[in-house]
C-alpha cells in the first residue's frame, strides 16, 4: 500500500471517512438543527466529486494490487453519482423536517452508501465487486425504512433487504464459481486467463459462476426478470431514498456490470475494439434488455401512481442502458445514465415539493391535477424532464438515446434499437400523462398548499434549477460530457 | 494425521473450558433448595423455552444479539493479521489500526445512542 | 455606417417593441406617435441613405450583419443592399407609410386594441423593409413572409366578425400557394447557381448567358407564381378584394402602396433572370393585361366604395405586371410609384368618407355607394382630394398616373399589340369607374342619414390626403417622358433606355379617359342606374368578379374538400387513428396483465428471480 494506491479511490476514501466522521460529528449536532449535518454532507459529497473532477484523465491507473482501478469511466461516475447525491441532499433538508424524518443519521448513511457506489465504479476485482455492492446496498436498506414507523416504508425495506439479500447470494457463490474454475478473482487476470486457455471458455463452472455474478448485478439495475423489488421499495421509501436508488445506484451498478462483462470479453474469439462485450453474452443480454423495455415501459402505462410509474420508467431505462451494454459502448452507456440520472431527478423534485407542502404524501396523477398551473416552475421543471425520458430534443434524454442507439445499430443489433425506439414512443403516453394532468386538469379538491409554498425551499430550488440546467445543457452541449467520459484515450474497462 | 493434532487439541481445550465454567458454577454459584418449575427450565438466555413459535418479542434481544455477531465476526479478522504481524510490518498495523478505528467508531456511536442501555433503549 | 444601413428596419422594430410592452399602458396618442415617430425615422434614414447613394453615383451600400444559415454548400448571411431601386422601394415604403400611420392615429380612434394595431404596422413596415433592402433571395423571402403574415393579422384585425377573419385566412392561404411557387423557384436556383446571393447570381447569368434559357424559364415561372399571390395577379388575385376587411389605413398601405407590390419590385430585382426567358416574359405579360381587364372591368359595378378601389388596385397592379413582362421595369416601377401615392390617397379618403358615414347616426352600411352620395359639399376636402386621386388613376394630364400609365402602354405599342389592346380597353374602364364612384359618392342628393349628415374628418387625418395630393400632382415629374430623372437614376440597376413620349398615343388616350369621365357623369347623375345595374346578369357577373371564386369553389375547393375527408375520415381516423387505438389498447391489456405479476409478496418475487437465475444459468452453461 502507498500513496499512489489512495489516489485511485480518492472520492471513496473522502465518502467514506466523511460518512464515518458525520456519524460521530452528527452526536453533537442537537435534534432541532440537524440540518447543520446534511450541510456538513452536502460538502462532503462536492468535495468527493470535486476531487474526482480534478484526477480526470486519460489515463488507467490500478492500486491496491491490482484490486481497483481508476479510469475516465471512473472518474465520470464519481463526478456523476457525487453531484446527484449532493443535489438529493438539498432536496432532503425541508422535505425530512416536513415529513418528520429529520434524524442525522440520514446523511452518513447516504455518504457511505455513496462510498460503495464510489468503490463500484473503480472495481477491478470481483470481490470488490461484492464489496461494494455490499457497501451500497447495506445503508440503503436503512434508508429504505428511514420513514418508520409508515408502513409502506418498512414494508419496502424488508422486501428490498430480504431480495437483495437473496441476489448477493448468488453474486458471492458467482464470484466463488469463477474462483474455483479460474484461480483468480482479478477481472484483468480473468481476462488474460481466458485468452492464454481457451479451455476455460467452455468450463461449465466458471459459466454458471458468471451467469450468477450477472443475476447479482442485472438485481441492482433491476432488469427483468430481478426487477420485482423496485416498483414496491420505490414507491414505499421516502422520496429521498428514492431518487437517489433510482440515479445513483443504477449508474454505479451498470459500470460494475460493464467491468464484469468486460473482464469476459474474451469469451470468443472474435473479440473487437472497441466493443468489450464477448459474443457469447450479447444475445442474452440484448434479450434481457429488450424483455426489460417492453416490461417497464408497458407496465408503466398501467400505473396510477406518478412515483410508482417512475419506478417502472427506471426499469425500463435500465432496459435501454443494457442495450448500450450488449452493443458493448461503455461511452454511450454512462452519457445516457447521466442524461436519465438527472432527468429523473428533475421529475423527483416536482415529487419532493409535494411531499414537502402537501398534507400527506400522495402521488396518485389525481394528485397532480392543476400543480402545473399552480405553481409553474415545477410545472415547467417537470416538463422538461418528461421530455427529456421520452427523448424529446433538445433535451439531454435525446443526445443520450440518440448516442445509445447509434451504438446499438453500430453492433449490428438493429432489432434491440428497432424495439427501443418503439417502446420510447409508447413511454410517451405515460410521460405525458403527467404533463396532461399537471396543465390541463382541475383539482378534484382545493390544493391545501399555497403556491408560494411549493417553490419557497430555496436549497430544494436549488436543485430544482441544476437538474433542469443538466437536462437542458447536457442536451445542447453534448460534446462537454463525452470530453470528460473519454478523457483524451479511448479507455478499456479492464486492463 | 499430524494435521489433525491442532484440531485434536482444540477439542480437547474447549470442553475442557466448557467443564472448567460449569465446575466453577456449581463450587461458586448460589445453590437453593427450593425446586421451583422456573429453576429447573433449561436456560435460555431469558427467553422462555417452550410455548407457540410465533410469538412477539422485545427487539431489544435481536439487537443485542446483532450487534454481538456484528462485532464478534468484526474481531475474526484480527487472527490473520496478529499471525501475520510481522511480514505485515508497519503498513499492517496501520490498516488495522484504521479497521479498529472504524469500528469504534460505530461502538461509540451505538453506545452515545443509547443502543447498548437495556432500559432506554425504547427511544 | 454600419448601424444607418439598418436603421430603417430597426426603427419600427424598436416602435413595435416599446408598443408592444408598453402600449397597454400608455395612452392612444403616445401609442401612436412613437409608431408614427419610428417610421419617420425610418424615412429619414432612408432620405440620408438616398442622398448618400446619389452622392456615390449608384455605387450599392451592402452590410453583412451575420451569418445565418451555413449548412454545407448553402451559405446565406443576413445581408442588405441599399441600391438605387431598393433605395426607391424604401422611400414609398417609409414615406407613404408614415403618412398612413399618422392618419391611423384618427381612424382607429377608440379602438380597443389601438396599441395592437400600431404594432402590426410597425412591424409590416419592418418586413416590407427588409424585403426590399435583402441582399439575397432569402432574406427576400422572409421579408416576404412576414409581410404576408402581418396582412393576415391585419386583415383580421377585427376577429369578432367571422367574415373578418375568413377574410385574413383566405389572404394567407392564397399567398402560401403562390410562396410554394417562390420557395420552389429559389430552391432552383440554389441548385443551378449553388447560392442565393443576387449578386453572384445576376454575375453568373451574364457569364453562363443563353445556356441557361431552360431552366431560366422554369425559375422564372415559379418566382413569378409567387408573384402572383402577393402582387394578386390571376389566378391568384382572389384574395385582395375581400383583404378589404381590414381597416381602411390598412388597405391603403398594404394592399394599395406597399405589400402588393412584391411581386413587382421582386421581377425588377431579379430582371436577369426574367431576361434570359422570352417565353415567362409574354406569358406575364398576358397574364397581367388579362388581370387589369378582368379586375377593371368588376370595378364597374361595385357597390362597396372599398372593393372598387380594390378592384381597381388589382387591375393597376396587372399593368404594373405587364410592363414587367413587356422588359419596361422603369415604367413598372414608376407606375409602382405613382400607384403607391394616388391609390393610397385614394384609400385614405374612401376612409375619410367611411369614417364620415360610420360617425353619423343612420343604419345603412358605411360603405355602400349606394347609400352616399352629396358629400361633395360635406366633406369639401377630402372630395377635393379624391378627385385629384381618382383623375390620376384615369390618367389625365398633368396628375402622376397620366405619366406612369403612358409609359405601359407606350412599352405594350411597341412590342405587343394583344397586350395593348387588353390595357388599352381596361384604361377606357379605369376612367369609367372612377368617374362613376366620384358621381356616386360625392355629387348629387344624400341618398341615406348618414350621407346627410356627415361631417369633415380631423385634422390628423385630412393632413396626410393633402401630403397624398400635393405628390399625386406633381410625382409624374420624377420621370417626365423622355428619359426622366427615375430613369437615369435606375439606370444602374436595369440598364432601360427611355423612350420617348408618343404624343398621339396620349392625346388618344387622355380623350378616351375625358369621354369616359363624361359618360359616367351623364348615366350615374340619376342614382337609380346604380342600384338597377346590379341586377342584371352581367351587373352580377361583374360584382362577383367574373364568378372566379364561384369557379374556384366548384372545382378546387370541392376536390381538395373531397380529398380532405377522405383523408381525415377513411385514412385518418378510419386507418390511422384505428391502428393507434388499438396499438394503445393492446398495449394497455399487456400492460394490466403484467401488473399482475407484482403481487407484492416477497415469496414470488423470489421465486421469479429463481426462475431468472435458472433460465441465466442454463444459458450460460448449456445453450452458449
Amino acid at each position: 500500500m502507498n500513496v499512489a494506491d489512495l489516489e485511485t479511490v480518492l472520492p471513496f476514501l473522502l465518502l467514506a471517512t466523511g460518512g464515518v466522521a458525520l456519524l460521530l460529528v452528527d452526536l453533537a449536532v442537537p435534534q432541532a438543527r440537524k440540518s447543520l449535518t446534511g450541510w456538513l454532507a452536502f460538502v462532503v459529497a462536492l468535495a468527493a466529486g470535486v476531487s474526482a473532477l480534478a484526477l480526470v484523465s486519460g489515463k488507467t491507473m490500478k492500486g491496491f494490487a491490482g484490486m481497483v482501478q481508476a479510469d475516465a469511466f471512473a472518474y465520470f461516475a464519481d463526478v456523476l453519482l457525487c453531484v446527484v447525491a449532493a443535489l438529493v441532499i438539498l432536496l432532503s433538508l425541508r422535505y425530512h423536517t416536513a415529513r418528520g424524518l429529520m434524524r442525522g443519521e440520514f446523511y452518513p448513511l447516504l455518504l457511505l452508501s455513496l462510498s460503495g457506489m464510489s468503490l463500484a465504479v473503480h472495481a477491478a476485482d470481483l470481490l470488490v465487486v461484492f464489496l461494494a455492492i455490499e457497501l451500497l446496498s447495506i445503508p440503503l436498506y436503512v434508508l429504505s425504512g428511514f420513514a418508520r414507523p409508515r408502513l409502506e416504508s418498512e414494508e419496502a425495506a424488508l422486501k428490498y433487504f430480504l431480495t437483495g439479500a437473496f441476489a448477493s447470494g448468488f453474486l458471492v457463490y458467482g464470484v466463488a464459481l469463477i474462483y474455483g474454475a479460474s484461480g483468480t478473482t482479478a477481472l484483468g487476470d480473468l481476462r488474460a486467463a481466458l485468452l492464454d486457455n481457451p479451455a476455460l471458455t467452455s468450463d461449465a463452472l466458471l459459466m454458471a459462476g458468471l451467469a450468477l455474478v450477472m443475476v447479482g448485478l442485472l438485481f441492482k439495475i433491476a432488469a427483468v426478470p430481478f426487477h420485482f423489488w423496485a416498483p414496491d421499495v420505490y414507491e414505499g421509501a421516502p422520496t429521498t431514498v428514492t431518487a437517489f436508488m433510482a440515479t445513483a445506484t443504477k449508474a454505479a451498478a451498470f459500470l460494475a456490470l460493464m467491468r464484469v462483462v468486460a473482464g469476459f470479453a474474451a469469451l470468443s474469439p472474435s473479440l473487437a475494439q472497441p466493443f468489450e462485450v464477448a459474443d457469447a453474452l450479447r444475445p442474452m443480454l440484448a434479450l434481457i434488455a429488450a424483455i426489460t423495455m417492453i416490461v417497464g415501459n408497458v407496465t408503466a402505462l398501467a400505473q396510477q401512481n406518478v412515483k410508482r410509474m417512475l419506478a417502472y420508467s427506471s426499469i425500463a431505462h435500465a432496459g435501454y442502458a443494457l442495450a448500450g451494454v450488449a452493443s458493448g459502448d461503455a461511452t454511450a452507456v454512462l452519457f445516457y445514465l447521466a442524461a436519465y440520472a438527472f432527468a429523473t431527478l428533475a421529475a423527483f423534485v416536482v415529487l419532493i415539493a409535494v411531499g414537502s407542502t402537501e398534507g400527506n404524501e400522495d402521488h396518485r396523477y389525481e394528485a397532480y391535477a392543476g400543480l402545473g398551473r399552480r405553481a409553474p416552475l415545477l410545472g415547467v421543471i417537470m416538463a422538461l424532464a418528461m421530455f427529456s425520458l421520452i427523448g424529446i430534443p433538445p433535451t439531454a434524454g435525446f443526445v443520450g438515446k440518440y448516442f445509445l442507439f447509434r451504438a446499438v445499430v453500430a453492433s449490428d443489433l438493429t432489432w434491440l434499437a428497432v424495439i427501443g425506439v418503439l417502446t420510447s414512443a409508447l413511454s410517451a403516453a405515460f410521460y405525458l400523462r403527467v404533463l396532461m394532468v399537471l396543465f390541463m386538469r382541475e383539482p378534484e379538491t382545493a390544493p391545501e398548499a399555497e403556491p408560494a409554498a411549493l417553490a419557497a425551499d430555496a436549497p430544494r430550488m436549488v436543485a430544482a434549477y441544476v437538474s433542469a440546467a443538466a437536462v437542458l445543457l447536457i442536451g445542447v452541449f453534448p460534446s462537454a460530457v463525452l470530453a470528460l467520459l473519454t478523457g483524451g484515450e479511448l479507455v478499456a474497462l479492464v486492463r | 494425521m499430524n494435521d489433525f493434532l491442532p484440531i485434536f487439541v482444540l477439542l480437547v481445550l474447549a470442553s475442557g473450558l466448557v467443564s472448567l465454567v460449569l465446575l466453577i458454577s456449581v463450587l461458586f454459584g448460589p445453590r437453593r433448595r427450593a425446586r421451583n418449575e422456573t429453576k429447573l427450565q433449561p436456560y435460555e438466555s431469558g427467553m422462555r423455552p417452550i410455548g407457540p413459535a410465533q410469538r412477539r418479542l422485545p427487539v431489544r434481544f435481536y439487537l443485542i444479539a446483532v450487534l454481538f455477531i456484528l462485532f464478534d465476526i468484526e474481531v475474526v479478522f484480527f487472527f490473520p493479521w496478529a499471525v501475520a504481524l510481522r511480514e505485515l510490518g508497519w503498513a499492517g498495523l496501520l490498516s488495522m489500526l484504521i479497521f479498529i478505528g472504524i469500528l469504534e467508531a460505530g461502538h461509540f456511536w451505538l453506545w452515545r445512542r443509547g443502543a447498548l442501555e437495556w432500559e432506554k433503549m425504547d427511544k | 455606417m454600419t448601424l444607418l444601413i439598418v436603421s430603417p428596419i430597426l426603427f419600427p422594430l424598436l416602435g413595435m417593441l416599446i408598443n408592444a410592452l408598453f402600449g397597454q399602458r400608455m395612452r392612444e396618442r403616445v401609442v401612436g406617435w412613437v409608431a408614427s415617430f419610428a417610421v419617420i425615422a425610418a424615412f429619414a434614414a432612408s432620405v440620408v441613405l438616398f442622398v448618400q447613394l446619389s452622392q456615390s453615383h449608384g455605387e450599392p451600400l451592402r452590410l453583412t450583419l451575420a451569418p445565418w444559415i451555413t449548412a454545407g454548400a448553402l451559405n446565406v448571411a443576413w445581408g442588405f443592399l441599399v441600391d438605387p431601386l431598393s433605395a426607391v422601394m424604401m422611400l414609398i415604403v417609409t414615406g407613404v407609410g408614415a403618412l398612413i400611420h399618422i392618419y391611423s392615429i384618427g381612424y382607429m380612434h377608440g379602438d380597443p386594441r389601438f396599441a395592437r394595431y400600431f404594432v402590426y404596422l410597425n412591424l409590416f413596415v419592418a418586413a416590407m423593409l427588409v424585403l426590399v433592402m435583402a441582399d439575397n433571395f432569402l432574406v427576400l423571402f422572409v421579408g416576404w413572409e412576414l409581410v404576408g403574415l402581418c396582412s393576415y393579422l391585419l386583415i383580421g384585425f377585427w376577429f369578432q366578425d367571422v367574415k373578418n377573419a375568413a377574410a385574413g385566412r383566405k389572404a394567407f392561404v392564397v399567398n402560401r400557394i403562390g410562396d410554394v411557387g417562390f420557395v420552389l423557384g429559389m430552391l432552383l436556383i440554389f441548385a443551378t447557381f449553388g447560392t442565393l446571393d443576387f449578386e453572384t447570381v445576376f454575375a453568373q447569368v451574364k457569364v453562363r448567358g443563353e445556356s441557361l434559357a431552360a431552366v431560366a424559364s422554369l425559375i422564372t415561372l415559379l418566382l413569378f407564381i409567387g408573384a402572383t399571390g402577393k402582387s394578386a395577379q390571376i389566378p391568384l388575385f382572389v384574395w385582395l378584394p375581400d383583404a378589404m376587411a381590414g381597416p381602411t389605413p390598412v388597405s391603403a398601405l398594404i394592399h394599395a402602396a406597399t405589400m402588393v407590390t412584391a411581386g413587382v419590385y421582386m421581377m425588377s430585382r431579379a430582371h436577369v433572370l426574367f431576361e434570359l426567358a422570352p417565353t415567362t416574359q409574354a406569358l406575364i405579360a398576358l397574364v397581367g393585361a388579362i388581370t387589369a381587364l378582368v379586375a377593371g372591368s368588376s370595378a364597374l359595378r361595385q357597390v362597396d366604395i372599398k372593393k372598387v378601389l380594390a378592384y381597381s388596385t388589382v387591375s393597376q397592379l396587372g399593368f404594373m405586371v405587364a410592363a414587367a413582362g413587356l422588359g419596361a421595369y422603369v415604367a413598372a416601377l414608376f407606375h409602382l410609384l405613382t400607384h403607391a401615392f394616388f391609390k393610397a390617397l385614394l384609400f385614405l379618403g374612401a376612409g375619410s368618407v367611411i369614417h364620415a358615414m360610420h360617425a353619423a347616426h343612420g343604419d345603412v352600411d358605411p360603405q355602400d355607394m349606394r347609400a352616399m352620395g352629396g358629400l361633395a359639399k360635406r366633406m369639401p376636402f377630402t372630395f377635393l382630394t379624391f378627385v385629384i386621386g381618382g383623375l390620376a388613376l384615369a390618367g389625365l394630364p398633368p396628375l402622376a398616373g397620366f405619366f406612369s400609365k403612358d409609359e405601359v402602354l407606350l412599352a405594350a405599342f411597341a412590342d405587343n399589340p394583344l397586350v395593348f389592346v387588353l390595357l388599352g380597353i381596361t384604361a377606357a374602364f379605369t376612367a369609367l369607374y372612377v368617374g362613376r364612384q366620384i358621381v356616386l359618392v360625392f355629387l348629387g342628393e344624400p341618398r341615406s342619414a348618414n350621407a346627410a349628415h356627415a361631417h369633415e374628418s380631423p385634422a390628423i387625418m385630412t393632413m396626410p390626403l393633402a401630403v397624398l395630393a400635393l405628390l399625386t400632382l406633381a410625382g409624374g415629374a420624377i420621370n417626365l417622358p423622355g428619359g426622366g430623372w427615375l430613369h437615369h437614376w435606375l439606370e444602374p440597376v436595369l440598364h432601360e433606355a427611355a423612350k420617348p413620349l408618343n404624343v398621339g398615343l396620349a392625346l388618344v388616350f387622355t380623350l378616351i379617359a375625358l369621354g369616359a369621365l363624361a359618360l359616367a357623369w351623364v348615366w350615374y347623375r340619376d342614382a337609380q342606374r346604380a342600384r338597377l345595374e346590379v341586377e342584371s346578369a352581367l351587373g352580377r357577373f361583374l360584382l362577383s368578379a367574373w364568378h372566379i371564386d364561384a369557379v374556384y369553389h366548384a372545382t378546387v375547393l370541392r376536390a381538395f374538400y373531397t380529398l380532405s375527408t377522405i383523408c381525415s375520415q377513411l385514412i385518418d381516423i378510419g386507418l390511422i387513428d384505428a391502428a393507434v387505438n388499438a396499438v394503445g389498447r393492446s398495449a394497455r391489456a399487456a400492460a394490466d396483465q403484467l401488473r399482475a405479476a407484482q403481487s407484492g409478496f416477497v415469496r414470488n418475487y423470489g421465486l421469479l428471480m429463481f426462475l431468472g437465475v435458472i433460465v441465466l444459468v442454463v444459458y450460460f452453461v448449456v445453450v452458449r
